[in-house]
């Protein structure tokens, strides 16, 4: 462009110019066609774009939260179905409970995959995922008090001393009736 | 969700299923004699009688010390049927009525009883009543009849009785009105119809009584004074002739009493024996003519030639036994003799009026195990050729009865075995090259025969004969016998010693007998009676070339200050390494609970002046004693006077000889028990071996209760004198029973709770921290059995968690018992149908399993009882969490399930103890009860839960495993084939 002015300046009579301006601003000194207000289209034209990134990025958004809403479902769930096996050991129940673990270490494991899809710069994705986590860590809390309540975990004096040896004692006796 | 609604109760159906479910011991009949075996025995021969009639089978009646009488098959040995009298009704002498019943009479001559032959079935009994107790004596004479009826003649309780042979009516019977009138012979002259009896008064005073036969009329009653006394034994030389010794034992009496006059011929020994010294004994034999004395070993026979004149016929200086004389013919009596030599036994058989010509002489080689013969029972048995052969029954030291017969041994019993006093188990040497004893290895056609076989059972292909055949093959499995050590612990040697002193180690896989060691008799010691065994040497780690050996306590004599003897016995080879006779006594022995390098156990033997003597005596184990000197307690009962006393160890002995090994010791503490109220009737310990898995008892709540373990409790048990009677003979308030538990270091009484009411006898067992005690409750006339569990209230505070994870707890670290401990008790009682003989508890090698308490019941079985049920935290209603836990609900009584009979379909008759001990295999524990039979299996009291049981089935395994692998193999070229399509799509 810079060269082109330089020729006209310099006598050329004319010149095509085959770049398309369309979308950049015009900055020639050549008036728009009749009817063309240049300034209404741009200003039209950017406003279409930027709601329609806004609405996607809202829909991002509003997906990420639900995403990170939905353990919260399972936690329900799984708080039903540990209810429904009881306290007592048994396969059932032990089954419940390390799903009930297992999912949440899954899902934790796989916090950005689960969020992958609705990465964007507009979007601010740490509120759910912080919420995703918390949900999740509340699962595996859950299934941790599950555990307990089944007697699995080793929070009482008895999981500690129950394989512990009988006292030696210092003095030793025996004897008995005469042979 | 549906699905899993029906699943939870389903689920918590199964598990309640499996919860109540207590572990029943029941076997299939095919299992029977695979893992447990049976043998039945009768003790040492008493008297045996023949019955050898042409008609039915040949056979020898028997009774024994053991109060058996048995019928055994004169072939072979085997018992034809057997009884077993209890043990307040002895057998005093036994005989065969017509041919065709045997008669016994027992229980101090106060029960008469005939028993058909064949069967042993019992076809009358009587009572013979009397004035006082007396000495016994049973007469079967051949001919003599009253009304066509053959009679016995009874002499008991000081009466005369004459019995009717058909069906034990009482016919007729006498008193002796003299005061202090000691029958010593009852005499009835063959086809006479008189009945003498002869018998002592005062001790100086010969007595006869003529007696006629028929009325029990007193015919006619002399007696005649001997100044100088008499030794109360009689030896019948003739109908009416008996030879007496006098009071000194140096003069020979002649006494007949024909036509009822009494005439004394007197004779001292060292008229007709020269070099003799000491005093005499008469054997007591009926051969006619002639008599036996014994001068201290030499066993002198004297014949009697007419009035009274006496004349030696033979001088024997081996031990010597004689048997009575045997009618061979019209007017021939035969006897034999069984002299011991060396390896050898010399038997022979003569004519009673014929000294020099024997009918019978013969050597055999005997087992020098077996000892001197004791006993010989003569029979005869017409040859082809019509002359007489003789066979020989005799019973020999160690107990054994054996049949000879032309110069051979037909059959030989170790009947030993019916009279074990102590048993103690011995590992088998481990498998290496030529160790193993048994062979193994057969052909590799049977090896393959045999597989095939068992491949055709497990697909069940077999016939009803292949299945016979696998039975037996199973049964008789050589991996069972062999001598080797297996991996699971089965195999091992059971060590017992028996009252003849004998050692017998027997095989846990069939019970034979792997070798058998009598007592060694030194000069020291010519009587040693067996005590008690010992585990002397148990190597592992680094002594294992050692073999394990036993120590042997015998005493030298009867009376409890004599002498003790150690005998250490190699358990592999049998060989008594060693042999010690101690200068003196042993009334305690404690195994103490250290070992020197070579693994031999350190042993504190007590005196009768309760001087402390250590063995082994080295210095070695002198330094490993200094160093635990001051930690050595020991405790004496007192049983007499219901005292119990603990001691502890001074300082060296202050005899005049100086001996490092020996200890003075000093009274520390005593328990004496009020003697007009308390009587101490049982005393248990702990087992010195038993293991224990954890001191802590968790609850159904997560709570932890600590048990009080300790190797130092004594339980003992007193009842009121009154009570210590019979059952029955007190009234409730008059008799209690009082249980303590004691602390044998420091004294201290930790429990002590009476049952008023109650009455012994009582049995105990003590295991951890519990006792379970078995008495009789009077006032609701059934047997009861209570548990006391004891527990450590001083560790209950530790509960931190963090410093249990972090181990800053002083749980295991060594307590003194003289610290106080605080202690609670827990207890139960419980009703029990049956009465009990014995008491075990099973244990395992690392005491996880859960136990069982083994019960000897009157019914001479073994029944396994759940600890459950004798648990003091039963209640009528646990809580759900209980019930998880396995506590079952509360019961008046405790269940007898039939299933839990350890013994199935056999009797261990007059069982005495029960012997459990563990295997290498957690779950396992091997058990031996004994009396006159024996029984040994295995058992797991919580099912075999480390090993795959017997039944599984490795076909299905096998199979499962091919199917699967094959449809991996099809599933992998079908996904193959699958995605080869889909890339051409």
């Amino acid at each position: 462009m810079e060269k082109g002015k330089g020729v006209m300046g310099s006598g050329r009579r004319w010149a095509v110019d085959f770049s398309d301006n369309s979308t950049a601003p015009s900055s020639r000194d050549i008036p728009d066609p009749l009817g063309f207000n240049r300034a209404s289209v741009d200003q039209d034209d950017s406003t279409v774009s930027r709601q329609k990134k806004d609405a996607e990025s809202n829909w991002k958004a509003q997906k990420a939260w639900e995403v990170a809403q939905a353990p919260f479902k399972n936690l329900l769930m799984m708080g039903f179905m540990m209810w429904m096996a009881g306290n007592t050991v048994h396969l059932f129940s032990i089954g419940i409970t390390f799903s009930a673990l297992w999912q949440p270490i899954s899902a934790l494991q796989g916090v950005g995959k689960v969020f992958e899809p609705y990465k964007d710069s507009k979007v601010e994705l740490l509120g759910p995922k912080l919420l995703f986590i918390a949900l999740n860590l509340g699962g595996l809390a859950l299934g941790v008090w599950k555990l307990n309540t089944l007697g699995l975990l080793p929070t009482h004096a008895s999981d500690w001393v129950s394989s512990l040896p009988p006292a030696q004692e210092v003095e030793y006796s025996g004897g008995g009736i005469p042979l | 969700m549906a699905i899993r609604s029906f699943f939870v109760p389903f689920l918590l159906l199964v598990l309640w299923f499996y919860s109540s479910l207590s572990p029943v011991l029941s076997l299939y009949e095919d299992q029977v004699g695979l893992m447990d075996w049976h043998q039945q025995y009768i003790g040492k021969v008493k008297q045996a009688v023949f019955s050898t009639q042409k008609t039915g089978r040949r056979r020898v009646i028997v009774s024994t010390e053991e109060n058996v009488i048995a019928s055994l098959d004169l072939r072979h040995g085997e018992i034809f049927w057997r009884h077993l009298l209890g043990s307040n009704d002895v057998i005093d002498g036994i005989d065969i009525g017509l041919g065709k019943y045997v008669i016994t009479l027992s229980s101090g001559g106060s029960i008469l009883r005939s028993w058909n032959l064949p069967d042993g079935q019992m076809v009358w009994e009587s009572f013979l009543q009397g004035p006082k107790h007396s000495k016994s004596l049973l007469l079967l004479p051949t001919n003599l009849k009253i009304e066509k009826d053959n009679v016995i003649v009874v002499f008991s309780n000081d009466r005369l009785h004459a019995v009717s042979c058909i069906d034990g009516e009482v016919l007729w019977k006498k008193d002796f009105e003299t005061e202090s009138f000691e029958t010593q012979q009852v005499i009835q002259p063959p086809g006479s119809d008189l009945i003498y009896v002869v018998g002592f008064a005062a001790s100086s005073q010969f007595e006869m009584y003529q007696i006629n036969a028929r009325n029990g009329e007193l015919l006619k009653h002399e007696s005649a004074i001997f100044s100088s006394g008499f030794l109360r034994e009689l030896s019948l030389v003739s109908s009416e002739t008996v030879v007496a010794l006098d009071s000194t034992g140096s003069i020979l009496l002649t006494i007949s009493f024909q036509n009822g006059e009494i005439s004394f011929q007197q004779t001292p020994i060292s008229n007709i024996v020269e070099d003799s010294s000491g005093p005499a004994v008469i054997i007591p034999s009926s051969v006619p003519g002639i008599f036996a004395i014994k001068i201290n070993s030499v066993t002198i026979f004297i014949r009697v030639i007419g009035k009274g004149k006496l004349e030696v016929v033979e001088k024997l200086n081996q031990e010597t036994a004689v048997s009575n004389a045997l009618p061979i013919s019209e007017s021939q009596q035969a006897f034999a003799l069984v002299q011991h030599a060396g390896s050898e036994i010399h038997l022979v058989a003569k004519l009673a009026h014929d000294w020099d010509a024997n009918l019978l002489k013969e050597s055999i080689k005997m087992d020098q195990q077996r000892g001197i013969p004791h006993k010989v029972f003569i029979n005869n048995y017409i040859r082809t050729d019509r002359s007489h052969g003789f066979r020989l029954l005799i019973v020999m030291e160690d107990h054994s009865l054996l049949l000879l017969q032309q110069g051979a041994i037909v059959w030989s019993r170790e009947d030993g075995l019916a009279s074990i006093i102590d048993v103690t188990a011995s590992e088998l040497p481990v498998e290496r090259d030529g160790v193993s004893v048994a062979k193994v290895e057969h052909n590799l056609f049977e090896w393959l025969k045999g597989h095939m076989l068992k491949l055709k059972g497990t697909l069940m292909l077999a016939s009803p004969e292949d299945v016979a055949a696998i039975q037996s093959m199973r049964l008789k499995s050589s991996e069972k016998s062999k001598m080797a050590r297996d991996h699971n612990g089965f195999r091992k040697l059971l060590i017992v010693l028996t009252r003849a002193g004998k050692l017998f180690a027997l095989h846990t896989g069939d019970g034979h007998i792997v070798w058998s060691h009598l007592l060694h008799k030194s000069e020291a010691c010519q009587s040693p009676v067996g005590l008690n065994l010992y585990q002397w040497q148990v190597p592992h780690h680094h002594a294992l070339d050692e073999n394990p050996s036993v120590l042997v306590i015998s005493r030298c004599g009867p009376s409890s200050d004599a002498p003790g003897v150690l005998s250490f016995v190699d358990t592999y080879t049998g060989k008594e390494l060693n042999s010690l006779s101690l200068d003196h006594a042993v009334v305690q022995v404690i195994p103490l609970p250290h070992t020197d390098s070579t693994e031999q156990r350190l042993h504190l033997l007590i005196d009768s002046d309760k001087h402390a003597h250590l063995y082994p005596k080295t210095s070695e184990a002198l330094g490993i004693f200094k160093r635990e000197f001051s930690n050595i307690y020991w405790y004496s009962v007192e049983d007499h006077n219901s005292i119990i006393k603990g001691h502890a160890l001074k300082c060296k002995c202050t005899g005049e000889v100086a001996d490092e090994f020996c200890f003075d010791a000093r009274d520390l503490w005593s328990v004496v028990f009020p003697s007009e109220s308390e009587k101490i009737t049982a005393t248990v310990t702990r087992k010195l071996n038993e293991m224990v898995h954890t001191q802590a008892k968790v609850m159904a709540d997560q709570d932890v209760m600590y048990k009080y373990i300790s190797r130092n409790l004594l339980f003992v048990a007193t009842v009121a004198p009154k009570g210590s009677g019979e059952i029955g003979s007190v009234t409730p308030e008059e008799s209690w029973l009082v249980a303590y538990l004691i602390d044998i270091v420091t004294g201290r009484i930790l429990y002590r709770v009476t049952h008023h009411g109650a009455q012994g006898p009582v049995h105990a067992v003590f295991s951890e921290n519990w006792v379970v005690y078995h008495f009789f409750n009077l006032r609701a006339h059934r047997y009861e059995m209570s548990v006391i569990e004891i527990y450590d209230q001083s560790r209950a505070d530790n509960k931190d968690v963090w410093k249990l994870v972090l181990g800053k707890h002083n749980l295991t670290s060594r307590i003194s018992l003289f610290s106080r401990p605080e202690v609670i008790t827990k207890s139960q009682s419980y009703f029990f149908t049956h009465s009990v003989k014995a008491i075990a508890v099973t244990s395992t090698a690392k005491g996880i399993t859960s136990k069982q308490l083994l019960i000897g019941t009157i019914g001479d079985q073994v029944l396994a009882l759940d600890k459950r049920f004798l648990d003091p935290r039963r209640s009528v209603n646990p809580t759900q969490a209980e019930k998880e836990e396995g506590i079952i609900p509360l019961t008046d009584s405790l269940p007898i399930i039939p299933q839990s009979y350890v013994t199935h379909a056999l009797r261990v008759e007059g069982l005495r103890g029960i012997i459990t001990v563990p295997a290498k295999l957690e779950s396992t524990t091997l058990v031996f009860a004994h009396g006159v039979d024996l029984f040994f299996t295995q058992l797991a009291p919580s099912r075999t839960y480390d090993s795959l049981t017997e039944d599984f089935s490795y076909a299905l395994l096998l199979i499962t495993i091919v199917a699967l692998v094959a449809a991996i193999f099809v599933t992998w070229r079908l996904s193959e084939r699958k995605e080869l399509q889909d890339k051409w799509r």
